[in-house]
Order: structure tokens, then sequence, then C-alpha cells
């Protein structure tokens, strides 16, 4: 049997980290675009956009992401896409990413949007002229801190992509539990690279929230 | 490309379905009651306590939720017999999702105490209230009020995260889902009706008790 020195453990979940940060990146950026045009939607003067926008919505966020990493997982390959536990993660966070962020933008918009859009018609800019140049700078002030913190749960997020065989943190740190016999210390070990991750970004999200808010009411 | 769906198969199996969704609304019930309870003592002690308690609130608040479920998860079921303490696999779960809801409803309570005019406290104190009974009695309902919406929105996160339950084979709906689809070879249709049925459990869930909270803050 090979042994395992504490050096080796941390190295190899260190290297399975990356793999934890580079599915959260994918998911993120993903996330950020299926969510842009989800808020649209939910936004948007056309009734069939918003009521489509808001099941999309609806169904990510009212059911587990494991199960959705199931069902892309089981329905790739039924619309004839070669799965594997990559691509099936990737769209599934993604899917997922961008339900929630859709919800945080919008919530953004709407909270700017009521007299300042007002005001931009009063000064006859067209509504799209009002939306970019009036609404969306100070909805994008507001948001930053509530999306940095987001950030946080689809890291958090992609340990689940373990259950479908993808070897990220979770999954590194199982299989060396197993290897090493000893579950204790993979396990804090994993938990602490998580905390190292997550815990400067939501602390981010505090300093942001104030520095940016600190300006209005 | 032709995709044939076949649910019959899926429905067939409504039994271990309906056992399953039991299992996920109990194991979240009981979850609920002790992380709410942990949640209003932690926020007390975040508040009022000693400052040793304070901080270690609030490493164990920073702890939770800077780490992922199922690693909390599979930290108590795989890591604690190494310190002796092996739980089965639904106590193991109870523990986890409690722990988790918990380190949430701590934050969320106390930001309910501290938008309390703080007015509040001082009538209390004035009635000669001890500072337990000011905080049982006269503090934490109306906060428990104000934020009850946003305790509601963490149960329900924590009932879809007690899917991954699952995985160390507590017989929850997604575990019902897994066993069907292993029998009757149609993964996609099983997890799909799985799927629908978490979102109509989350949505009368939410439903059930925003609607509850409303009554409990009219009979105040």
């Amino acid at each position: 049997m090979v042994e395992f020195t504490a050096w080796d453990i941390l190295r190899n979940l260190a290297l399975a980290a990356r793999w934890t940060l580079a599915l959260s990146l994918l998911a993120f950026i993903g996330g950020s675009l299926a969510g842009a045009v989800a808020a649209f939607g939910r936004l948007s003067a056309s009734r069939v956009a918003r009521a489509a926008a808001g099941a999309y919505v609806d169904l990510f966020q009212g059911t587990p992401l494991l199960v959705q990493l199931f069902l892309c997982y089981f329905g790739l390959p039924l619309v004839g896409v070669e799965t594997s536990a990559w691509t099936s993660a990737a769209l599934a966070l993604t899917l997922y990413s961008g339900a929630f962020l859709a919800e945080i933008w919008r919530g953004c918009v709407e909270a700017v949007s009521r007299d300042q859009s007002e005001a931009a018609r009063s000064l006859a800019l067209s509504p799209i002229q009002g939306f970019v140049h009036v609404i969306l700078p100070q909805a994008a002030r507001l948001g930053v801190a509530p999306t940095v913190g987001f950030l946080v749960q689809v890291i958090k997020g992609t340990a689940l992509a373990s259950v479908v065989g993808f070897v990220e943190l979770t999954r590194a740190g199982g299989m060396i539990a197993n290897a090493t016999l000893r579950p204790l210390p993979v396990y804090a070990a994993v938990g602490a690279f998580y905390f190292a991750i997550c815990w400067p970004i939501s602390a981010a999200a505090r300093n942001l929230e104030v520095r940016l808010n600190a300006g209005r009411d | 490309m032709q995709v044939a769906l076949d649910f019959r198969p899926v429905l067939a199996a409504w039994p271990s379905l309906l056992s399953g969704a039991a299992w996920t609304l109990g194991l979240t019930a009981v979850a609920s009651v002790i992380g709410l309870a942990g949640g209003v003592a932690g926020a007390a002690a975040r508040r009022d306590g000693p400052a040793a308690l304070r901080f270690a609130v609030g490493a164990y608040v920073e702890a939770i939720r800077n780490t992922p479920f199922v690693v909390q998860l599979y930290f108590i079921f795989f890591a604690l017999p190494a310190l002796g303490l092996r739980l089965p696999a639904t106590a193991a779960s109870l523990l986890a999702m409690s722990l988790n809801l918990a380190a949430y409803a701590t934050e969320i309570v106390r930001s309910g105490l501290d938008a309390a005019p703080a007015g509040q406290g001082e009538a209390a104190a004035s009635l000669g209230m001890t500072k337990t009974q000011a905080f049982l009695h006269v503090l934490a309902p109306p906060a428990l009020g104000r934020v009850w919406p946003s305790l509601v929105s963490q149960i329900a996160i924590v009932m879809l995260g007690s899917a991954v339950c699952g995985q160390i084979s507590v017989p929850e709906l997604s575990f019902a889902g897994s066993l069907i689809q292993s029998r009757t070879f149609r993964a996609f249709e099983s997890f799909i009706v799985v799927a629908a049925l978490y979102l109509a459990m989350a949505a009368a869930l939410r439903r059930g008790l925003l609607a509850a909270g409303r009554r409990f803050a009219a009979g105040d």
C-alpha cells in the first residue's frame, strides 16, 4: 500500500481544487450570460418573455441542484450530446447560477427604476437611452455586492458535481479518505480548502456592500 | 433524433416516490425546529453572550456558511466516527441539516433583532424583566416576525439541499429517484418526476409557512 504523507494529501487536494475553481468560473460566466438574458426577460414588456423567464427562474430555484445535475447528466444523451461529468456539471451549474443571478439583477434594476425612469423620460431620453445611461449604472452599483456574494454559492454548489463523478475538491477528498483510511484529517482539510476560497469572497462582498451603499439614503 | 419519453414505469413506482417525499418533509420538519431554536440561541449569544462565546458562535456561522453542505454532511458521517462519534445516516443528516440551518438562522434572526427599536428593550427592563425574560417575551417574537420570510426561504433551501442525503443512503426523495431509475432504466423521466415533486413541495412549504407566520403575527 502507498503511504500518504500530510504533504501528499494537501498537494492532491490543491490539485483538485483547481477543478473546483475552473468549474466555478465557467458556471459563473455562463450563469452571468443566462442570468442577463433571463433578467431582461423578467423586465420585458412582452408577457411571453416574462412568463418564460419566470418559469426558468422558478424551476431552477425550486428544485435541488443535485436533481438538476442528474437531469443534465441523463438528459443530454437524449438530445444526442455525448455526456460527461464535466459537461453535465458545467451545464447544470450554469443554468442554476443564471436563475439566481437573474433574480438578483432584476431586483437591483427594479430598486432604482421607478422614479429614475420617469426622470429620464422627462429629459426626453428614449427608454433604451434611459435604461443604459440612467438605470443601469445605478443598478450595477447595487448589484456588485450580492453578485460577489452569490459567487460563494456557486463555488459551494460545485461540490455536488462530485456526485456525478467529476473529480474536484470534494470527490478527491473522498478518494483520498478511502485510500488513506484517515477520513478525519482529509475531510477537515477539504473543509479548510473551501473555507480558504469562500471566506475572502464573503468578506469582500460584505465590504462592498458597506462601501457601495454608503452614498445611498 | 427521436426522443421517446415514457413516464409510466416511473409513475408506477409511486409508493417509493411518496415515501421519499415523506422522508424529505420529515427531515426538513425536524431540522427546521432544531435549526430555528439554534438560530435564536445563536443570535442571543452573539448579542449578549460573553466575548469568548460571541467569537465561537461567529466562527461557527462563518465555517458553515463558507463550506458546502455536502462536505459538512460527509464530515459528520465519515469523519466523526474517527473521534468515536458514529451516527446512523438519518441522524447524521438531521445533525448536518440542523447545524446548517442554525448558522444561517443565527444571522437572519440577528438582523431582525438589530432592527428592533431601542426603546423596546428599555421598556422591558423598566418593567423589571430580567434580560432573558425581555429577550424571550419582548425582543424575540417581533424580531422573528420581521425576518420570517427570510427564515422560510432558508428552510426551503435546506429542504432542497437535503437531496444530497440520499448519497449516504437516507431514503429521501432523490434517493427514491435513483432507486427507480436503476430499476426502470428511465433515468431522465425518474428525475423529471422527482424535480416536479420537489418544485411542488418547495412551493407548498413556502406558502404554508408564510401563511402560518401571518396568523402567528396577527395573533400577537
